[in-house]
């Protein structure tokens, strides 16, 4: 192969690449067969994370699949190349989508989605460059107790752009509204903020969007879609755009995705969503069909008017997402978000109760919470890890002032005896 | 008042310093069903055929120009919910904003009906 594309060497073949981008060595031995490679592949896949009890999540959940998410998500039809989307041989991915935003939508309570999004980080960015069409405005507000990893994406989305951005540190690990209604002005495009927050609160935003309402100013809500199985969602609380992370809706946790992130809105702003749509229409029988809508707001018509400039999306990762929703139904998805509740509400009382731990979110919270300890909290998940719990993420990365606290995350797939494992396994790293 | 076209297509009547804008019948019939009008921000300044406005239709999508330097001072509702009104009454009822003009020596760059008649004789 290297001799027909004219490189004398696989080292060449990658040259254009970095020295420094590249791996150092995928520590494999020289021509091995595929036989044996797979012997390889197993024993790395069996050591190091495998086998680790989480009580991570920060942005990414250990929930329960479905046997019929793979199943269906790996059938020929849907497994497939890019872009499927001529309405002529596409009918089953077009309605797919179309079944997805009609999830989405329920699940946020909004009137419009587009066919879903990189990630969560990229979601949130979007929202943020939605707005700022919308509005004509310059300005963006983000509470700082939005994902830090989302919050970097924002940056990085905005950077290249002239506008604003400010960020409103949280009230401990609390949301403060004060602050947020405090900083609008009539140059802000939207508030963003996340429920719950990054440390596990969960808040009621209404009072929010009224004000930024009245400033002229949208609200963007990025929400874990298990947690909307049970708090108000985003539409309730008269949010503009809905945004968030997908991968809890039947999609494995694995190292850096890929994930989905959706996007919905109200139906006023549907010009502004970026991304792929696909609406309902008739044929010329009258039989009922799906097909691509709005694409003059996409590049490949406007060019660089486009009010997006995403011409593909999550497909796949999306309809493991309505799969998945689709088999728990509505009642399921309540019954689902009760069971984490439930659990986290038992691991957050026993663990609170351990000498010197305390609880610091003040109101409400779903699955996550974030405890402050006696002592660093890197120091004390690094040591449980030994034990092969991950008791939570260390706060200290993101939030250097809170470098003794953890957010622990309690999904429906934690045992009562996990629970208590970790209980005894905190209790230990502080006081033995 | 009067009113002159531009070789863009697009309308303006001039009242006082008030200019309303629209596009002609020939343009919206060229683009055929309109299915939306992306209306200019109220308080927009714009340059003499600078891009004012978007338009889209089952064929195409396209940019309004603004055929006078102004300020937006008003914009027809009326098409956010009914576009069509651009195809059944383009240079009346489906006028598209208002713009304060600030020089309405521009005009004189512009074609008066008869000149655009002409005009669009010679595309044909």
């Amino acid at each position: 192969m290297l001799a027909v594309i004219g490189a004398a060497s696989v080292e060449e073949l990658f040259s254009p690449i970095p020295q420094g981008l590249r791996a150092k060595s995928f520590e494999l031995p020289a021509g091995i067969s595929e036989f044996e490679l797979m012997a390889v592949m197993r024993a790395k896949a069996a050591g190091g994370g495998a086998g680790i009890v989480p009580f991570i999540g920060g942005g990414l959940y250990d929930h329960i699949i479905p046997a019929a998410v793979d199943h269906l998500s790996g059938r020929a039809e849907f497994y497939t190349a890019y872009t499927p989307y001529q309405p002529e041989c596409s009918q089953g991915t077009l309605q797919a989508l179309y079944e997805y935003q009609t999830a989405i939508c329920r699940l946020t309570g909004m009137e419009v989605s587009n066919a879903s999004l990189y990630d969560g980080g990229s979601a949130v960015a979007e929202s943020a460059l939605m707005a700022l069409r919308v509005t004509g405005r310059n300005a963006i507000i983000l509470d700082a107790s939005v994902n830090p990893l989302h919050r970097e994406v924002v940056r990085g989305y905005l950077a290249g752009l002239s506008a604003e951005l400010a960020e409103v540190a949280p009230d401990g690990c609390d949301s403060d509204l004060a602050r947020l209604i405090g900083s609008i002005t009539q140059e802000t495009a939207a508030v963003v903020v996340q429920n719950p927050n990054f440390f596990g609160s969960v808040a009621d935003f209404s009072a929010l969007a009224e004000k930024a309402h009245q400033q002229g100013a949208l609200l963007i809500v990025s929400s874990y879609p298990i947690a909307l199985g049970m708090v108000k969602s985003p539409g309730e609380m008269g949010a503009d755009i809905a945004v968030g992370d997908g991968q809890s809706l039947g999609n494995t946790l694995s190292f850096g995705g890929p994930y989905f992130g959706y996007i919905a809105a109200r139906k006023r702003y549907i010009r502004n969503l970026p991304g792929r749509i696909v609406g309902e229409t008739a044929d010329k029988e009258g039989r009922r069909g799906y097909v691509l809508t709005l694409q003059a707001r996409e590049q490949h018509i406007k060019r660089q008017k486009a009010t997006s400039n995403i011409c593909s999306n999550q497909s796949l990762c999306a309809l493991r997402g309505l799969i998945f929703a689709a088999a728990l139904g509505k009642q399921g998805f309540e019954e689902l978000a009760c069971l984490n509740f439930d659990k986290a509400q038992y691991a957050k009382q026993l663990l609170s109760g351990i000498k010197g731990v305390r609880v610091l979110n003040a109101g409400g919270t779903f699955n996550e919470f974030t405890l402050a300890l006696p002592k660093g909290a890197a120091d004390v998940v690094a040591r449980i890890l030994g034990s092969g719990v991950a008791a939570g993420v260390p706060l200290g990365a993101y939030y250097p002032e809170l470098s003794d606290a953890m957010v622990v995350t309690v999904t429906e797939k934690r045992s009562r005896a996990e629970i208590d494992a970790l209980s005894t396994l905190l209790e230990e790293a502080l006081w033995n | 008042m009067s009113m002159y076209f531009t070789k863009e297509h697009e309308w303006v009547r001039i009242d006082g310093t008030q200019a309303t804008v629209g596009i002609s019948e020939h343009a919206a019939h060229e683009l055929g069903d309109i299915t939306f009008v992306e209306l200019p921000q109220m308080g927009k300044i714009v340059k003499q055929f600078d891009t004012l406005a978007g338009i889209e239709s089952v064929k195409a999508a396209s940019d309004i120009y603004a055929p006078i330097s102004g300020k937006v001072v008003q914009v027809n509702d009326k098409l956010e919910d009914a576009p069509e009104l651009v195809n059944e009454s383009a240079e009346d009822a489906g006028w598209i904003c208002r713009l304060e003009a600030s020089d309405l020596a521009e005009a004189g760059a512009l074609m008066n009906a008869a000149a655009y008649a002409e005009f669009l004789n010679g595309l044909e």
